[in-house]
């Protein structure tokens, strides 16, 4: 069965990890679902790089992490927080790529 | 000491909290008021130009209830990461706010201020001792480019602050800052576990976000104990659940397991988040493990010249199709209109919103083009002068640019202001995120004292 990333989570969000990093949670409604992605690694490196056309090497770390039923994806910042060339200083809508993202279960 | 209670009224100071929160904090006898002043998310201006991104009414109007509430109640007040950026500037501006509060109120109090910003020369002799590497993905540095630093901080962990603590400060104003530290400085002089006492701090340093609802401008509680905390809002409008808290250890972070820090890690691999009632959260299982050498983390800043930046937009369809082409033929004849005058070096930049503008770090990721565009025009240079003069002529040359296809032919941009450009002002960025190896953390930070009697 096919499912809408947005349907099955409650937050999906963007931010700076300093500003070096770009970091992404991904936190579900509830913890049968993220279990059932989870055991599935539905939500991977081959997945999460081509949403943001980077290579799978700028993937810093890919994370479950079960207390918060999420999943944490940081990667390299392709520029620097404020460096020329910027368009979102607090990295906080970068986001938007994930809220297409599809998988089957 | 069985427990230790640490009140957080805001997630800055400056960003303000409910007065009633705060009372509720203080009846609950807290053993410090701490609050982080600061982050490096505003972005790298507001450290090179030393200017605090917050706003001095708004700071003092939080310190002037903090400052008198814990005298009263004989418990510090600590703050970290001062102005902003805890540059020598920042740590002035307020610095300046707390006397002032000391001289209206009439306040007796021992201040201490802990500066965190380094001399370049000292940092280029500990660079030649090969004391600094670079924190991944920033890379290595060079002599040269601490050299055109403008400002470089270190982030400093709880042992200057409790130094200061144990030289009988009531009050302690500190530069750059691990987030936590503030918080965790008293607890772990007085023996509790360090683990326990950082995580704590990172949910504290953020006060009221971790909860549900969350916000930025609310207290949170924090009860240390030995083998736990607790973490309870002060409104009642707010609760703490497991989730919100565990999520809360996700944000701004790399990996929610491993949470890195001067002289050791948290990890986070065996944390346990208990609902333990209403409104409050126990988490137990929070390990420190200390690195085998102790390293603070660098911040520094580069300049990189001046803006000018120029808003238009475009509503023809046949402009809106070729915008890309149009946007390059524009910055073609920029170059070649100023390449024999002498204005050579600057950046020329279009942020065109409505297609890819938010996303435009990343390449080729979105297709689709809105009905309107609004494009920034930006413009960087060696001076204001010449930022100013590329700017206006991209912006110019673009107004009347005869692109192929054209029926529009009176001009190509709607601008919504008058005067139509804008001079920002000196532009920065990071060029050192580092680690430096030290051998006595809390001696890298120094204290001075300031003793106020009577508000002088």
């Amino acid at each position: 069965m096919e499912y809408k990333l947005t349907d099955v989570a409650s937050v999906i969000r963007s931010k700076n990890s300093g500003p070096y990093e770009l970091t992404f949670d991904i936190i579900f409604k509830d913890f049968e679902m993220y279990q059932k992605v989870k055991e599935a690694n539905v939500i991977n490196e081959k997945v999460f790089a081509p949403l943001y056309n980077i290579p799978e090497s700028d993937i810093i770390s890919l994370v479950y992490f079960d207390p918060a039923k999420a999943v944490k994806i940081t990667i390299i910042r392709p520029i620097s927080s404020g460096a020329l060339g910027e368009t979102d200083v607090y990295g906080a809508q970068q986001h938007a790529p994930l809220m297409k993202l599809k998988f089957q279960l | 000491m069985e427990e230790i209670r640490i009140l957080s009224p805001t997630a800055i100071l400056g960003y303000g909290f409910p007065m009633d929160s705060f009372i509720e904090g203080m009846k609950r006898k807290p053993h410090v008021i701490a609050v982080d002043a600061g982050s490096t998310d505003p972005g790298p201006y507001y450290l090179g130009a030393g200017i605090s991104f917050t706003d001095k009414n708004s700071v003092k109007r939080d310190l002037e209830i903090m400052i008198p509430a814990a005298l009263e109640a004989k418990i510090p007040v600590i703050i970290g990461t001062a102005g902003g950026c805890g540059g020598r500037p920042h740590v002035e501006f307020n610095l300046e706010i707390i006397k002032e509060i000391a001289k209206e109120k009439g306040l007796n109090f021992k201040l201490a201020v802990i500066q965190s910003e380094f001399e370049k020369e000292d940092i280029k002799e500990k660079l030649a001792q090969g004391l600094i590497s670079p924190l991944f993905p920033a890379k290595e540095i060079t002599e040269q480019d601490v050299e055109d630093t403008v400002r470089i901080v270190a982030q400093m962990g709880e042992e200057p602050f409790i130094k200061a603590l144990e030289e009988g400060a009531d009050v302690i104003l500190a530069g750059r800052s691990y987030d936590p530290s503030v918080f965790s400085a008293l607890a772990i002089k007085e023996g509790f576990d360090k683990g326990l006492a950082i995580h704590l701090g990172k949910i504290l340093e953020c006060a009221a976000i971790a909860a549900l609802p969350g916000s930025g401008s609310d207290c949170m509680f924090g009860y240390l104990q030995k083998d736990c905390f607790i973490l309870e809002p002060l409104s009642p409008l707010r609760k703490c659940t497991t989730l919100s808290v565990a999520a809360h250890t996700l944000y701004e972070k790399t990996n929610p397991y491993i949470l890195p820090g001067p002289g050791g890690a948290i990890n986070l691999h065996e944390s346990k988040f208990e609902q333990i009632s209403d409104n409050m959260v126990k988490v137990s299982g929070s390990k420190f493990v200390p690195t085998e050498e102790y390293f603070v983390k660098l911040e520094g800043v580069r300049k990189v010249g001046y803006r000018t930046i120029s808003c238009a937009a475009v509503k023809d369809p046949i402009m809106i199709s070729k915008i890309d082409e149009i946007a390059q033929s524009v910055k073609d004849r920029v170059i070649n209109n100023f390449e024999h005058y002498g204005i050579t070096d600057f950046f020329l930049d279009f942020k065109i919103y409505g297609k890819n503008g938010v996303m435009a770090m990343f390449d080729n990721i979105e297709e689709s083009v809105g009905h309107e565009l609004l494009i920034i025009i930006e413009a960087v240079a060696d001076t204001q002068e010449k930022a100013n003069t590329i700017c206006g002529f991209a912006r110019s040359t673009m107004l009347h640019f005869g692109y192929e296809g054209r029926i529009s032919t009176a001009g190509n941009l709607a601008f919504p202001f008058s005067p139509s450009d804008c001079k920002v002002g000196e532009v920065y960025e990071f060029s050192v995120y580092h680690l430096l190896k030290v051998d006595d953390p809390a001696a890298l930070f120094p204290i001075s004292y300031i003793d106020f009697k009577e508000g002088k």
